[in-house]
C-alpha cells in the first residue's frame, strides 16, 4: 500500500516524472546476463591467509614448497591506506595491504596465496603455517579506552582515534534551570551490512599498454582508482576500473578494501589475469562492520516537557583501522552534528569519540550513525514522556520542528520539511486508540502488544562543504553527467554515480525525458567504467538522486536549449513556440515537426547550415554540488512480545515519509521496503558477535541472522512531498531513511509491551536473550 | 583431491560434458564448467539460495550439491526460463513489480518460485512466505518479491 500527496508546490503537470515506469535494468537481471566481478575468468586465482588472533607479533610465515604465497615482504613499497581528516585531534594510522609484524584483528589478511583454480589456492592457503605470538586483544570500545589497556597503534595513546567535543554558550545555565533530567544509555551492537554479493576483485594486464583493468564490485569507482594509483605509485591512466553489476553494497563497499589494492598489484607482477571472490565468511569477518556505539543521552526539559538542552557522549568503536576515503570519524562525527534530529533544541553539548580495537575495521552501513543516535533520542523521548505522564506522541507534538528554514545547535541548516505531518499522518492511519483498546483486551489475557514511534530528520544530498566540516582530506559531494545525443537520435548519460540496485538508470532517464521529449527507453545511462564515465564519487549517503539527479538535469537543460535552437532553424520558428515532446520539436498551434533523430542528425553532419551560430555536436555536461537538504519520516511499529521466550513478532509496521518530489514512485517504494526490512534486522536480529579472544562467533548466515520474507510484515507507506528548494530537481534523498526508524520503533513498541513488567530495554539487538534477562531479573526482584 | 571424474551436465536441455574433481559443487560447475554464471553463489552454506536451480522439479541448493551427484538429473537455471525471447511470467512479475533492485538474488528467487509453482500451482498466501523465507533477499524487504510470485502463481495457473 502506498499513499502520495503533495505538501507546497511541485510534481505538476510532469508526463515522465513522478511515473512508476518499469525499471530499465531489469531484463538482462531477471534473465540471468547480468555481468558481476564474479563471473570473469581469470588465469590466476587468490586466496588470502587471514589472521587467526586478534592481536600478536607475527613472528614465520612457513609456505609449502613452490608455493606463491605474497607477504608484506614481497610488496615492499606499496603504500599503507591511510586516510586523513584534518580535525578533533584524528591521529593517523596506516593499514597495511598485508599485516606487517602486528596482527590487529581475527580476520586481517597476512599472505596472499595465487594458484591457477580457487580450489587449488584455498589447499595451499591451508598448508600455510602462521606462527604468531598472542598478545591481549581488546575487543569492547569501552574496555580501550580503560586505564592500562595495552595501546594498539603507536601514536595513539588510549587508542583514541577521534577526539570530537562542542558545547553551546548557554548550555551551562539552561541545563541547571531545567525542571526535568532523563537519561538513556543506549547501546548499538555491531553490524556487517551483509550485500547479498560479497567483495570480489579481478584484475587483467594489457600487454600492448601496460594498463591495469580491475573489475570490483564496488561503491565507488574513480576512487577506488586514485586510491590504488596512489598506493601502487602508477599513473591512474593506467589503471581502468568498472564496476559492473554490483550485488548491492548498503555502504560496505564504499570504503578501499586492502584487498583490492592486492589483486590489482599481483597483475602488474605477474603480467596476467588476476581474481579474488570472497567467501561468505570472510565478508562476516573481515570486510567491514558498523553501528558499534555507546551513547548516554541527557535531555534537560522545562516543567512543559519542552526539550531545552541535549548533553550526549558517543563512543563509537571504530575496530583496527580507519576506513579509506570516510575515516573512522564518520559514526562519530555524524552522530554529533545529526543527534537533535528532528527537534527543537538549542542547547547542545557532546563527546565524540572513535576508539580503535582489535576488531574488523568499521565502514559505512546504510543511515551511518542515524539509526543508532535515532534509536537512542527516540528512546529518551519516550522515558521523557513517561517521567512527565504524557503521552509519547505528545511529547513529539511539544518538540518537534515547524519553523523552517530551521538552524540547529551544530549550525546545519534545515530546509521545509514535515516533521509534524509526517507524525499525525502516520498516528491517524495506525489508529492509536483502537491499538490501546486492543492491547489491553490482550493484557487481560497474558498476552503482551506495544506500539512504537520514531521520528527522524534525514541529511540527504550533500555536497562537498558537508564533507569538509568534518575535516576530511577527500571531500566527496559534487557529481558530473555528460549527455550526449547520437546522430541517430539515441541518447546517452554517462554519470559519476554508481548505482548497483537504486534503480538509477530509470530514474535518471526520466529526468532527461522529461526535459527533451524523448522517451526514457531511448536513453542509456552509463556508469561504472573510469574510462567513460566522469570523474565522480560513487553512490551512497543518499547522494545520487539528488546530486548526479541535479547535473543530469542541468546538463538535460543545455541539451534541451540546443535541441530548440536547432529546432527555430530548421523549422523556422521562433524557440518560445516549439515544445520537445513523443521524440519531436513541434511549433505549437502548427503541423510543422522535426524528429529528435534529425536534429541530432543535423547537429553532427549539417552544420554549416547554422551559420556559426551553434556549435557542432550534441554533448553537453552539467556539475551540480549542493548544499543538502533533509528528508524526514515517521515510522510506527506494532509488535507481539512472548513473555514466555522473549520472542518479538512485528505484526504492523507503517512509514510515513517525506523525500521531497518523487521520480519514480515505484522504485521510492521499493527503498524505503528494503531500508525498513533491514532495519528490522538491526533492531532484532543482526549482531557480529565477539567472543573475548577476538573470534567471531557469528561467522555464517544462520548465526548473523538476516531476516527472512517471515520476520517482516507488510509494510504500509505512506508519502508525504515537501518538494526541497535546495535541490533542482526538488528531490530529496530516501536511500537510508527505510533503515533510520526501524530499531527505534520496534523498540519503543518493545518497551511499550513490557510496560507491565516494569522493565527497559535500552540495546539492539533486541534479541529474546536480552528481552528474557530482563524479564528474568524483573521476576526475581518481585 | 586432484582425481577428476568425467560427468555429463543436462542443463536447460543442453548436455555439458565436464571433467570435474568428486568435491566440486553443482553450483561451481554450473557457473565455471559450463560458463552459465546467472545463477549465484551467496555464501555456501545452503542458507542464502541465491544459488536455488531446478533439479529433477525440484529447487535445490546447488552449493550444497556435489557435481557428480547431478549426473543424469534435468537441471534448469535461469537462462533457461525464458521460451526465446518470451520472458516465463515469473520473470515478467517481477519486472512489472518491482521484485528485483540489486538482482543477485533474483535467480535463485525466480527458480525457487517456479519449482514451487510448477508442483504445487494452487500454493496458500501463507505456505508461500514459508518457502520465500528460504531465501534471502537484502533489497526488497521482500515486499514486492511476494507480490510478484502471487502475481506470477495467477499467471501461471491461467
Amino acid at each position: 500500500m502506498s499513499e502520495h500527496s503533495t505538501k507546497g508546490s511541485g510534481g505538476d503537470g510532469m508526463k515522465w516524472v513522478g511515473r512508476s515506469i518499469r525499471r530499465l535494468e531489469d531484463p538482462a537481471l531477471v534473465q540471468g546476463r547480468g555481468r558481476f566481478t564474479g563471473d570473469l575468468p581469470a588465469a590466476h586465482w587468490v586466496r588470502f591467509v587471514r589472521s587467526p588472533n586478534a592481536a600478536g607479533k607475527i613472528r614465520s610465515i612457513t609456505a609449502p614448497d613452490g608455493a606463491v604465497a605474497i607477504t608484506a615482504a614481497d610488496i615492499e613499497g606499496v603504500k599503507k591506506i591511510t586516510p586523513m581528516l584534518h580535525k578533533f585531534n584524528y591521529k593517523p594510522v596506516g593499514q597495511p595491504i598485508l599485516a606487517e609484524g602486528d596482527v590487529r584483528f581475527v580476520g586481517e589478511a597476512i599472505a596472499a596465496v595465487v594458484a591457477s583454480s580457487e580450489e587449488e589456492a584455498e589447499d595451499i592457503a591451508d598448508l600455510v603455517e602462521i606462527d604468531i605470538e598472542d598478545a591481549t586483544a581488546l575487543i569492547d570500545g569501552r574496555a580501550a579506552i580503560a586505564d592500562g589497556a595495552p595501546q594498539i597503534h603507536a601514536g595513539v595513546p588510549r587508542n583514541v582515534i577521534v577526539n570530537a567535543q562542542i558545547k553551546t554558550p548557554g548550555f551551562d545555565d539552561v541545563w541547571t534551570s531545567a525542571a526535568k533530567i532523563v537519561r538513556c544509555e543506549a547501546r548499538s551492537n555491531r553490524q556487517n551490512a551483509t550485500p547479498m554479493e560479497a567483495r570480489a576483485a579481478h584484475a587483467a594486464y594489457d600487454a600492448a599498454t601496460g594498463r591495469i583493468t580491475l573489475h570490483c564490485t564496488t561503491q565507488m569507482p574513480h576512487l577506488v582508482r586514485t586510491a590504488i594509483a596512489d598506493c601502487l605509485g602508477m599513473p591512474e591512466s593506467d589503471l581502468r576500473v568498472i564496476a559492473p553489476d554490483v550485488g548491492g553494497g548498503f555502504g560496505q563497499k564504499m570504503s578501499l578494501c586492502p584487498e583490492y589494492v592486492l589483486i590489482a598489484w599481483l597483475a602488474r607482477h605477474l603480467k596476467s589475469s588476476v581474481a579474488w571472490t570472497e567467501d561468505r565468511r570472510e565478508n562476516l569477518i573481515a570486510s567491514f562492520h558498523s553501528r558499534d556505539q555507546y551513547i548516554t543521552l541527557e535531555g534537560a526539559f522545562d516543567a512543559n516537557a519542552k526539550l531545552l538542552a541535549l548533553r550526549a557522549d558517543v563512543l563509537a568503536n571504530t575496530g583496527a583501522y580507519s576506513c579509506f576515503p570516510t575515516t573512522c570519524g564518520m559514526e562519530p562525527l555524524m552522530a554529533m552534528a545529526e543527534m537533535p534530529g528532528p527537534y527543537d533544541v538549542q542547547q547542545y553539548e557532546c563527546l565524540a569519540r572513535a576508539v580503535v580495537t582489535n576488531t574488523c575495521t568499521m565502514g559505512a552501513y546504510r543511515g551511518v550513525s542515524r539509526p543508532a543516535i535515532t534509536f537512542t533520542l527516540e528512546r529518551l523521548m519516550d522515558k521523557a514522556a513517561k517521567a512527565f505522564a504524557i503521552d509519547p506522541i505528545d511529547i513529539r507534538r511539544r518538540n518537534l520542528i515547524t519553523q523552517f528554514p530551521y538552524k540547529s545547535a551544530m549550525g546545519l541548516e534545515y530546509d521545509e520539511a514535515s516533521y509534524r505531518e509526517t507524525m499525525e499522518a502516520a498516528v491517524e492511519a495506525i489508529n492509536v486508540p483502537a491499538f490501546r483498546a486492543r492491547q489491553q483486551l490482550a493484557r487481560d489475557k497474558g498476552e503482551y502488544l506495544g506500539i512504537g514511534f520514531a521520528t527522524f530528520s534525514e541529511r540527504t544530498g550533500y555536497g562537498s562543504p558537508a564533507f569538509a566540516a568534518r575535516g576530511m582530506a577527500i571531500t566527496p559531494g559534487w557529481e558530473t553527467v555528460h549527455i550526449t545525443v547520437d546522430p541517430s537520435g539515441f541518447v546517452e548519460a554517462r554519470i559519476g554515480s554508481s548505482p548497483h540496485g537504486q534503480g538509477l538508470r530509470t530514474t535518471l532517464a526520466q529526468i532527461i525525458a522529461e526535459e527533451i521529449g524523448v522517451p526514457p527507453q531511448m536513453i542509456k545511462v552509463v556508469h561504472g567504467d573510469t574510462d567513460t564515465a566522469p570523474y565522480g564519487w560513487g553512490t551512497f549517503a543518499s547522494r545520487s538522486l539528488v546530486i548526479s539527479g541535479g547535473a543530469t538535469l542541468i546538463a538535460a537543460r543545455k541539451i534541451r536549449a540546443k535541441l530548440l535552437k536547432i529546432a527555430g532553424h530548421m523549422l523556422e520558428a521562433a524557440e518560445t513556440d516549439i515544445v520537445l515532446e513523443d521524440g519531436k520539436a513541434k511549433v505549437a498551434g502548427t503541423d510543422r515537426e522535426v524528429t529528435v533523430a534529425a536534429m541530432a542528425r543535423e547537429a553532427y553532419t549539417q552544420t554549416h547550415r547554422f551559420k556559426g551560430e551553434i556549435e557542432p555536436g550534441l554533448t553537453e555536461s552539467g556539475t551540480y554540488d549542493p548544499p543538502g537538504t533533509f528528508s524526514n519520516a515517521c515510522h510506527v511499529a506494532i509488535v507481539r512480545l512472548d513473555a514466555e521466550t522473549g520472542h518479538v513478532k512485528v505484526e504492523r509496521y507503517l512509514v510515513a515519509e517525506d523525500a521531497g518530489r518523487i521520480i519514480n514512485p515505484m522504485i521510492a517504494d521499493g527503498q524505503v521496503h528494503g531500508g525498513v526490512a533491514q532495519g528490522i534486522g538491526n533492531a532484532l536480529l543482526e549482531e557480529i558477535i565477539y567472543d573475548e579472544s577476538g573470534a567471531i562467533l557469528t561467522a555464517n548466515l544462520a548465526d548473523f541472522m538476516p531476516p527472512t520474507a517471515h520476520e517482516i510484515p507488510p509494510i504500509e507507506l505512506h508519502h508525504l512531498e515537501t518538494p526541497s528548494t535546495q535541490s533542482i530537481t526538488r528531490a530529496k534523498g530516501l536511500g537510508e531513511g527505510g533503515t533510520i526508524g526501524p530499531p527505534a520503533a520496534v523498540v519503543n513498541a518493545i518497551n511499550d509491551a513490557l510496560t507491565p513488567f516494569n522493565v527497559e530495554i535500552d540495546t539492539i539487538p533486541a534479541t529474546p536473550q536480552r528481552i528474557r534477562a530482563l524479564l528474568r531479573n524483573a521476576e526475581r526482584a518481585s | 583431491m586432484t582425481d577428476k571424474t568425467a560427468i555429463t551436465l543436462t542443463i536447460n536441455g543442453k548436455d555439458h560434458k565436464v571433467s570435474v574433481e568428486p568435491r566440486r559443487t553443482l553450483a561451481d560447475a554450473i557457473r565455471e564448467d559450463c560458463g552459465q554464471t546467472g545463477t549465484h553463489i551467496g555464501c555456501e552454506h545452503g542458507v542464502c539460495g541465491a544459488c536455488t536451480v531446478i533439479v529433477d522439479d525440484a529447487p535445490v541448493r546447488s552449493c550444497l550439491m556435489f557435481a557428480v551427484q547431478a549426473e543424469g538429473k534435468k537441471i534448469r537455471t535461469v537462462e533457461g526460463l525464458a521460451d526465446g525471447d518470451k520472458l516465463h511470467p515469473m520473470q515478467q512479475a517481477f519486472m512489472d513489480n518491482h521484485g528485483l533492485q540489486c538482482g543477485f538474488c533474483t535467480p535463485g528467487f525466480l527458480m525457487l518460485a517456479v519449482g514451487v509453482l510448477e508442483r504445487e500451482p494452487d500454493i496458500s498466501d501463507e505456505a508461500l512466505i514459508d518457502v520465500l523465507s528460504s531465501n534471502l533477499c537484502r533489497c526488497t524487504g521482500y515486499q514486492n518479491i511476494i507480490k510478484s510470485v502471487r502475481a506470477a502463481a495467477a499467471e501461471m495457473r491461467k
